[in-house]
């Protein structure tokens, strides 16, 4: 992390990491190749070409990846499709309706379940 | 005697760096940030390596044909991104001594056909309407960067739309966003609101319409740390939202990427993104758009007749390499020929599609 001391300076501050997940690690994504090239190369074309403009606009894909994101809690694509989103010019409560779409179908995937589990207990239930 | 600056809204009635005494007002620490900054976070790459490696060391011109003027850093603005560091409190001015020799420049090099005159808010310069009447009377395309606000700044200035339509001047202004938010956090509370106002006085005088030859471009600068989008899908949208909403027309849109000079830098700075967005131009660096960055076909001319390569470099005070050094001076065979100054601020205009006061480099 840099920050700028009381003399204009910048600095670097260096913080102890032990967690999972590093935000460098974001950069390094295009680097999965090394492991497994071929299939590396199919994905990212495949991925390209699904950001496009096409039947939808490559501004309203940014938006549904950054819902999607959030449904599957992938911390990788929220921080760069929330720089995408924005940068695409959806703006702050835009982007937080789409976060609480994919709150929704997540909760009303559970919640409709409790039809099945309704279904059962009437089964049972005298 | 200068024109006094006319009441702005409070809010954007900020001092600039200059102002402020802010540390960044001077140059050589803006440079030592960017040449040699010690705490990068990210991998040094020399600006000069790049163009080695693009084979485009040393960056020439191909021909000067854009006669780019500042003729003031007075500006009725504060804007966060301005890498000119303009505004109401900046007396910087040109004179009308100096305008004249641009004037004979111009007549002597007819090859130099666009004058694109800036600023700050070049309308506010007491010559404004002088100079541009005198290189209309040479048969040059005029371009003025109009801030749209100044339109509305002052019952003076209402006489704008028709003297622009009367020189067949091709207006260009910054519209950050076509909503008030992105526009006002950028350029001050109430621009939004001032610029629709102004453009439907433009277009109301044809400005913008189709078949008038009224050229009207608006230019698009991201409103924080990123880059900006693509821009013939960002025009569309624009087009869209501008016509649905108020019923304003415009030719087109220009993205320009934001540069690390002066509030800009000290934006970056300040909200701790100056690595991340360097890495980000550093990483964007394209070749095609180096080999068409607008510095090979512009001369830049600052407000006290001093050349540069480009409006960043002036304000970087960083002058063209040789003799021909100020507007008095002006020999184009031998600015044809020289080494163009770069440094670490280029990798803005050479990054992703590139950037230019003409938007995009690759279209």
């Amino acid at each position: 992390m840099t920050v700028q001391d009381n003399k204009g300076i910048l600095r670097k501050i260096y913080f102890m990491e032990n967690n999972y997940y590093n935000s460098k690690d974001l950069k390094k994504f295009g680097n999965v190749g090394e492991f497994q090239k071929k299939l590396a190369d199919k994905f990212f074309d495949y991925y390209n070409e699904v950001f496009k403009d096409s039947e939808l606009t490559a501004r309203e894909k940014s938006l549904i990846a950054l819902a999607v994101a959030h449904a599957v809690q992938c911390p990788y694509c929220i921080d760069a499709y929330s720089s995408d989103a924005y940068e695409k010019g959806w703006n702050e409560a835009q982007m937080m309706e789409a976060v609480h779409v994919a709150c929704a179908i997540r909760g009303g995937a559970s919640l409709v379940h409790g039809v099945q589990m309704m279904n059962k207990v009437k089964e049972i239930a005298m | 005697m200068m024109e006094p600056v006319e009441a702005i809204k409070d809010t954007v009635r900020k001092l600039s760096l200059h102002g402020q005494h802010d540390k960044l007002a001077d140059i050589n620490k803006q440079l030592e940030i960017l040449e040699h900054h010690p705490a990068n976070n990210f991998v040094f790459v020399p600006f000069k390596q790049k163009l080695q490696q693009s084979n485009l060391y040393p960056l020439k011109p191909t021909g000067i044909q854009i006669f780019q003027v500042n003729i003031g850093k007075m500006c009725n603005q504060t804007c966060k991104h301005c890498h000119v560091d303009a505004g109401p409190d900046r007396k910087e001015i040109m004179t009308r001594e100096i305008m004249q020799q641009c004037i004979d420049v111009l007549n002597k090099n007819p090859q130099l056909k666009i004058i694109d005159i800036t600023g700050g808010a070049p309308e506010l310069n007491p010559n404004f309407r002088w100079f541009v009447d005198e290189i209309r009377k040479l048969n040059r395309h005029v371009i003025v960067r109009c801030n749209l606000t100044i339109i509305l700044a002052n019952k003076k200035y209402s006489f704008l739309p028709e003297f622009y339509k009367q020189n067949n001047i091709e207006v260009i202004s910054s519209l950050p966003f076509y909503a008030k938010d992105r526009t006002d956090r950028q350029r001050g509370n109430g621009v939004f609101e001032d610029s629709i106002k102004a453009l439907q006085m433009l277009n109301n005088v044809g400005y913008g319409k189709e078949g008038t030859g009224l050229i009207l471009n608006l230019v698009y600068n991201p409103a924080g740390a990123f880059l900006p989008p693509a821009q013939s899908s960002l025009e569309k949208e624009y087009k869209q939202e501008l016509k649905g909403k108020f019923e304003i027309e415009f030719n087109s849109l220009f993205t320009i990427t934001n540069m690390p000079i002066n509030r800009y830098l000290d934006y970056l700075i300040k909200s701790g993104n100056y690595d991340a967005y360097m890495e980000k131009l550093v990483n964007a660096y394209n070749p095609a758009a180096t080999a068409n960055v607008m510095c090979r076909n512009t001369i830049s001319v600052g407000w006290d007749g001093y050349l540069y390569d480009c409006d960043f470099n002036q304000m970087l005070e960083l002058r063209v390499n040789g003799n021909s050094i100020h507007i008095n001076e002006f020999q184009i065979e031998e600015l044809n020929e020289r080494n163009i100054k770069t440094g670490q601020h280029c990798y803005g205009c050479t990054a992703g599609s590139g950037s230019s006061c003409g938007g995009a480099v690759i279209k």
